[in-house]
């Protein structure tokens, strides 16, 4: 740079307009260098992420017709999303909705004083109006979502693809970081054999999901899969997993865990071994129980690699599609079908605008928990250990 | 005399490549025709097979690509709409060729078939050559498979149980609460009175429609089950869809406890595996059970036409009414039947935008696929999911026996297709613009919320009306109006 910027100097003073040219030339390339670089990368996302994503929010305002020599489209403002939360697919993606029951208000109400409470102490102490702007939006996301709970699961109907697709991702990620956790844990403790458990536990992660489906579709089934006559010993020979709601939600949660653990496993397993010996012999010789060392010297030094592995899970887990529509196509009903499920059975009936309209949805919910998530916990949280 | 018996044995071959020609045999070295169909080998498998032959004889290449039967519609539709034309014959179901028809994609057929003198039109049944070829009066499909629904039971058990084969569906029930629990193939456990397909997603559907027709369709199959043609108010918000749901899911009483998760895959698996009493599928049961791995039912099924109702839809009040000489003119012994023709069978269309001479050897192959003496034999094939539609299948038992069916079940199963196909009150499939929205999503989605036990079977009609009508008014009432007249057959 210092080097451009001496011969561009000595340019100036030469007498030769061509050199002069040349040099201003090298001089502007060496201004806009930084601009020129990074150019051909926002070309790609332009042409490969921008345009799609622009693309798609057009057809999600819009009712697409393919035909002869084309295609027909017709813009419907907000049809596609009203349809979704206040029309007739609204039972499809919210839940069938009955008057809230006496739980249902306790619930909801709850949650609405929490929020108010939460912002209140925000507004007190330290209030910023981006700060309380991003505040208001999660708040007014989890009071909508408590009354979405409290009006269908909660009075007895069931929810729709939003509740399916935050039960995969709360009760899925929450499990797969807690076995993943204590798995990683295990390995990182001087056992015996603990390679061959390392390579064991990181082999679903390897199998395609489509596989995984299949899979689990099969052991589970308790009238012909390989585990049907111990069904039938202890009894469960009658019961079926995928007619029952719950427990057709439960096998899908399962089936996705055993493939995700690994995932965290391997990364909390690197975490882990990075965490210095010294602190933990220090604490030994101190006297410190196991129980205090994990949670005051090894947990605070893994909370930013913890945080950052579940952001990617969470949002990955937004997105399950293979699972549920291999193991169930989405049933018993819709009990099982998560919003990208949703938006696909849309898409494959050429409902174009319906689609992108789900997929828009989907992506609002999974932006607003996930800033949430990061800037409200783990921020919090990094700051609170220093 | 060496040179001369070759001489002689190349006319004879040449004689009998003749005979076998497609309709105007002509010499397409070069030409290269792209079908795109559903995964092999159902299907797919034979038209390759067919079209090696094919190529043989005249040098056109048939090239058969193959998609999930979930994505076809979409393909074609794409690849035929933005003009991109890789593809240049659909093999599908034939209801879909309404909304492709509707945006100018696929080549009329009546000129090409004029000229055919092999393919011998008056040889396929009425229902398939009127109906299901047809959009609007022109031709526009060839069939390679002919499907609606037929009710397959184990002879052996209700002799057993001294039964005749139900009627109506209250019958039904009847004999499957008899047959269940009895072990059925020999392995000691008990098995099952009824297995009929249930999951999402799935081939469900087409069974509910089946089971509604004969509480809904009375006057012929110009009447039709899904709506008002002159309104287009749909016909399902009443007590005769109310009581096929409510029939659909109590069969599930005398079935596999993972019913709702069982696809047509699964259903088939079983019976073939000699599980099941009584089963409702297409015409693939027959030749399944004579297929190495039905060798627990080979020889031991029976066929009869879809169960009828006694009581019968009166559209002015919605209500269930008793069968009589007015209300149900097409009754037999006070029943009314409706055989559904259910998915309409595979059919190939032509891309209206490929080259002329692609077109013609695209219809040449066709053609030779559909005529009489290789149909004729590909239906007896389980494998090929090819069901027949030519009456010659139908009237000489003579390829079914070779085949391996008894001379008794291949009169049975001949039997009950003939009453099924030869019906006036026979079923129409859905085919106007958006059929898959209509069914495959809207009335799929509803009967599995209901199955799940999510909704009361009234909720699950009134829900698929609301849909249905939405789906009307966004593909526009007037034109779907003429378009379900002109499926009907309506033409005035």
């Amino acid at each position: 740079m210092s080097d451009n910027a001496t011969s561009a100097r000595a340019g100036i003073s030469s007498p030769e307009a061509s050199l002069t040219l040349r040099v201003r030339f090298s001089e502007w390339i060496d201004r806009h260098s930084r601009q020129l670089f990074i150019t051909p990368a926002v070309v790609m996302i332009l042409i490969f992420s921008i345009f799609p994503l622009v693309a798609s929010l057009i057809i999600a305002f819009s009712r697409i017709r393919l035909r002869g020599g084309g295609y027909s489209v017709r813009f419907v403002g907000f049809d596609n999303f009203s349809k979704q939360i206040f029309g007739s697919e609204q039972f499809h993606f919210l839940g069938t909705f009955a008057p809230i029951s006496a739980l249902g208000w306790v619930f909801g109400l709850g949650v609405l004083g929490l929020v108010l409470f939460w912002l209140f102490k925000y507004a007190t102490a330290k209030f910023t109006v981006l700060g309380f702007l991003g505040r208001v939006i999660t708040a007014s996301m989890a009071v909508g979502l408590a009354f979405m709970f409290a009006a269908t699961l909660l009075s007895g109907k069931p929810f729709g693809t939003l509740g399916t697709t935050l039960f995969y991702v709360f009760v899925g990620c929450g499990i797969q970081f807690l076995i993943g956790l204590g798995l990683a844990f295990l390995c990182s403790q001087p056992i015996r054999g603990r390679n061959f458990f390392r390579v064991v536990f990181f082999i679903p992660m390897m199998i395609t999901p489509i596989g995984v489906g299949y899979a689990f579709r099969m052991m589970a089934d308790t009238t012909k899969g390989p585990f049907s006559p111990l069904w039938k010993w202890v009894g469960w020979g009658d019961f079926t997993w995928a007619t029952d709601p719950w427990a057709a939600r439960i096998f899908i949660v399962v089936a996705d865990s055993w493939q995700w653990i690994p995932f965290i496993f391997i990364v909390l397993l690197a975490a882990l071994e990075n965490v210095p010996r010294d602190f933990v012999e220090a604490a030994q010789v101190d006297g410190a129980s196991s129980r205090e060392i994990f949670f005051d010297i090894t947990w605070p030094q893994i909370v930013p690699v913890a945080a950052t592995v579940m952001l990617i899970r969470v949002i990955e887990a937004f997105k399950i599609v293979d699972l549920p529509n291999i193991m169930t196509s989405g049933g018993p009903g819709i009990a099982t079908e998560s919003m990208s499920l949703h938006s696909l059975f849309a898409w494959r009936s050429l409902d174009l605008g319906q689609s992108s309209a789900v997929a828009y949805l989907l992506l609002f919910v999974t932006v607003v928990t996930c800033v949430s998530f990061f800037n409200l916990i783990v921020v919090g949280r990094m700051r609170a250990n220093g | 005399m060496k040179h001369l018996f070759k001489k002689a044995l190349g006319l004879a071959a040449a004689g009998c490549m003749t005979a076998i020609m497609p309709a105007s045999a002509q010499d397409y070295n070069g030409v290269e025709v792209n079908i795109l169909t559903r995964p092999g080998p159902v299907i797919a498998q034979r038209l390759v097979e067919r079209g090696e032959e094919f190529t043989a004889m005249t040098g056109a290449k048939i090239n058969v690509a193959e998609v999930p039967f979930a994505e076809l519609f979409q393909k074609l539709l794409t690849d035929w709409a933005t003009g991109t034309n890789s593809i240049d014959v659909g093999v599908f179901a034939s209801g879909w060729a309404v909304e492709m028809v509707d945006g100018g994609l696929l080549e009329p057929l009546d000129g090409y078939i004029a000229n055919d003198t092999k393919i011998d039109m008056d040889d396929i049944a009425p229902y398939f050559r009127e109906f299901n070829q047809k959009i609007g009066g022109e031709t526009y499909l060839i069939t390679v498979d002919g499907d609606f629904q037929m009710l397959y039971y184990r002879r052996d058990i209700l002799e057993e149980i001294g039964m005749e084969p139900p009627r109506t569906w209250d019958e039904y029930m009847t004999v499957a609460a008899a047959m269940h629990g009895k072990d059925m193939n020999g392995d000691g456990e008990a098995d099952y009175g009824s297995c009929i397909f249930k999951k999402r997603n799935a081939q469900s559907y087409f069974a509910i429609m089946s089971m509604a027709a004969g509480f809904v369709q009375t006057k012929g199959t110009g009447h039709g089950i899904f709506f008002d043609p002159e309104t287009m108010t749909p016909k399902v918000n009443n007590e005769a869809w109310a009581k096929a749901f409510e029939v659909y899911k109590a069969t599930g009483e005398f079935g596999p406890p993972e019913e709702l998760n069982h696809d047509i895959g699964d259903t088939r698996g079983l019976v073939q595996a000699g599980r099941c009493g009584m089963v409702i599928d297409w015409g693939d049961i027959g030749p399944l059970s004579i297929d190495e791995s039905g060798a627990a039912i080979k020889d031991k099924m029976g066929a009869v036409i879809m169960p009828g109702s006694t009581e019968v839809l009166d559209e002015a009040t919605g209500k269930l009414v008793a069968c009589d000489a007015t209300t149900c003119p097409n009754a037999t012994d006070g029943i009314n039947y409706s055989p559904f023709a259910a998915f309409g069978g595979w059919a190939g269309a032509i891309n209206a935008k490929s080259d002329d001479q692609v077109k013609q050897a695209a219809y040449d192959f066709l053609s030779y696929v559909n005529q009489a003496a290789q149909s004729n034999v590909d239906v007896t094939m389980g494998w090929t999911g090819y069901n027949p539609y030519r009456n010659s299948q139908l009237n000489n038992t003579e390829n079914w026996i070779n085949a391996g069916f008894s001379e008794e079940f291949a009169l049975n199963y001949l039997g009950a297709i003939k009453d099924s196909l030869n019906h006036p009150n026979m079923a129409s499939d859905i085919r106007i613009p958006g059929a898959q929205q209509y069914t495959g999503v809207v009335l799929d989605r509803e009967l599995a919320r209901f199955l799940a036990g999510e909704i009361t079977s009234q909720e699950a009609v009134a829900n698929i009306e609301a849909g249905w009508e939405e789906i009307t008014d966004d593909f526009g009432r007037e034109s779907q109006a003429t378009m379900y007249k002109l499926s009907l057959g309506i033409t005035n």
